[in-house]
């Protein structure tokens, strides 16, 4: 039983689809943004994109090969650990089951890297199935930098720091490794559906 | 970038108000006593948790602005009107009331006087929190390292801390305290007004030569454009660091 707060009340009416809000979230309709440094800045001619670690064959795309890949457009909710959610948001992107298609590995984990130095670590069946999205554009328009761009991972059932911005890489590894906001006591699974915000939750 | 943190498990404490002081019209700071609080470092946050008779709950995060002090820690809350959480916290908690909270999260955005400097602190707004929690621990410590504090506010109004501001940047030795006003200065001020832009940044912040820790916090447009002028005048992008204390956040 939590400690009740004097005098406190409920003052935002209930999301009209709040079975789509997982516990302890509130809607916003702004797209807040948060990083831990400095927007970095990528060139397009200078971008790639690349599959590393525990794989028979690395692979790697530049920009023009990249978005001539066939992408999906996808609508879906999205969950911040600091507690916004925001609901049907519209982006295009390459299904990572695409960018994985046919490669061997072993690895039962992925560590994304981003340009800037960020990383996040998934289970690799986390981002297969359907699951995740390399995206480019976000509600039509090629995605902002502040949000991500050229392109983000879009893990969209995991809490949002999953889904690193400026992605540059994915590293396949057989074991698991704590990324960035991990190694801070984040949690290392982070499920908004089990409010798994911080380490041990 | 690695995290050096220890994994714990974070688990809600009950937090006892005993102090509680008008920063401006819209911004209170809340002084607990948390008798099972952990500790924490300059920078830190921690998540507030409400529950209301009928078992609904509402959370926020709130930057910690004082150093660790036993078992006492401030935060300094931003009233949002149409928030659900800030007003509460601004309007109707008094001292002696309880609430919920745990922490404290993030290791990112930290800095303790072994980090060194120069430290260049740059907020907008009640983005001020974090970096207060810093520049008092660099004063508490009695540390050497120097620093430079920019502080854009909108009007004289929403000065946070304005008291404390001036007696350091009047008695601290190494600490230089520059205030801007983007919509309306005091009478008779003959200091700088508008944004924090690139030419600001290059006039009043320690120049990429000297290797400044930089501390960036405030809604997301400041954070963005001054953090983006840093890396442009020459900044090295790891030593920039950034937090979000945005109007989003209720």
């Amino acid at each position: 039983m939590s400690f009740i707060s004097r005098g406190f009340q409920r003052r935002q009416a209930p999301a009209a689809s709040s079975d789509r809000v997982p516990p302890g979230q509130y809607v916003t309709r702004d797209f807040p943004v948060l990083s831990a440094g400095p927007t970095p800045r990528i060139r397009l001619d200078e971008w790639r994109l690349e599959i590393i670690g525990e794989v028979d064959q690395p692979r790697s795309w530049s920009w023009q090969e990249f978005t001539a890949l066939p992408a999906e457009e996808v609508t879906l909710d999205i969950h911040c650990v600091t507690k916004w959610s925001k609901l049907n948001t519209a982006w295009t992107g390459v299904p990572l089951d695409a960018l994985l298609n046919g490669l061997e590995t072993s690895a039962g984990f992925v560590v994304a890297h981003s340009y800037g130095g960020y990383t996040a670590n998934l289970p690799l069946d986390d981002v297969t199935g359907g699951k995740a999205w390399v995206a480019y554009r976000y509600d039509g328009e090629p995605l902002e930098p502040e949000h991500g761009g050229p392109a983000r991972l879009l893990v969209p059932h995991l809490y949002f720091w999953k889904s690193a911005k400026w992605l540059r890489a994915l590293e396949l590894r057989a074991d698991d490794a704590p990324g960035f906001w991990e190694g801070y006591g984040y949690h290392n699974y982070g499920d908004p559906w089990r409010e798994q915000r911080y380490a041990g939750d | 970038m690695a995290g050096t943190a220890v994994r714990r498990r974070l688990t809600w404490a009950i937090a006892e108000v005993v102090d509680r002081t008008e920063e401006t019209p819209r911004v209170r700071s809340l002084t607990f006593d948390v008798p099972e609080w952990p500790g924490h470092r300059p920078g830190q946050h921690l998540d507030v948790r409400l529950t209301a008779q009928d078992g609904y709950q509402a959370g926020r995060q709130y930057s910690i602005s004082t150093p660790a002090e036993g078992t006492r820690l401030t935060i300094t809350v931003e009233r949002l009107d149409d928030g659900e959480v800030s007003p509460y916290l601004t309007d109707a908690l008094e001292v002696g009331d309880r609430i919920e909270l745990r922490g404290p999260i993030g290791g990112y955005f930290v800095w303790e006087p072994d980090r060194g400097g120069p430290l260049q602190l740059i907020a907008g707004g009640s983005g001020i929190a974090p970096l207060m929690a810093m520049l008092r621990e660099r004063l508490r410590a009695r540390s050497d390292v120097p620093v430079r504090m920019l502080l854009s506010w909108r009007s004289s109004e929403d000065v946070i801390y304005a008291d404390e501001l001036n007696a350091i940047a009047r008695d601290a030795t190494g600490v230089e305290i520059t205030h801007t006003f983007t919509r309306s200065a005091p009478d008779g001020w003959t200091g700088r007004t508008g944004r924090l832009d690139r030419e600001a940044l290059a006039a009043l912040a320690w120049t990429p030569s000297e290797r400044p820790l930089a501390y960036v916090c405030g809604p997301t447009g400041l954070v963005e454009a001054v953090a983006s002028a840093l890396v442009e005048l020459g900044h090295d992008p790891a030593r920039v660091l950034t937090e979000r204390f945005g109007p989003t956040g209720g």
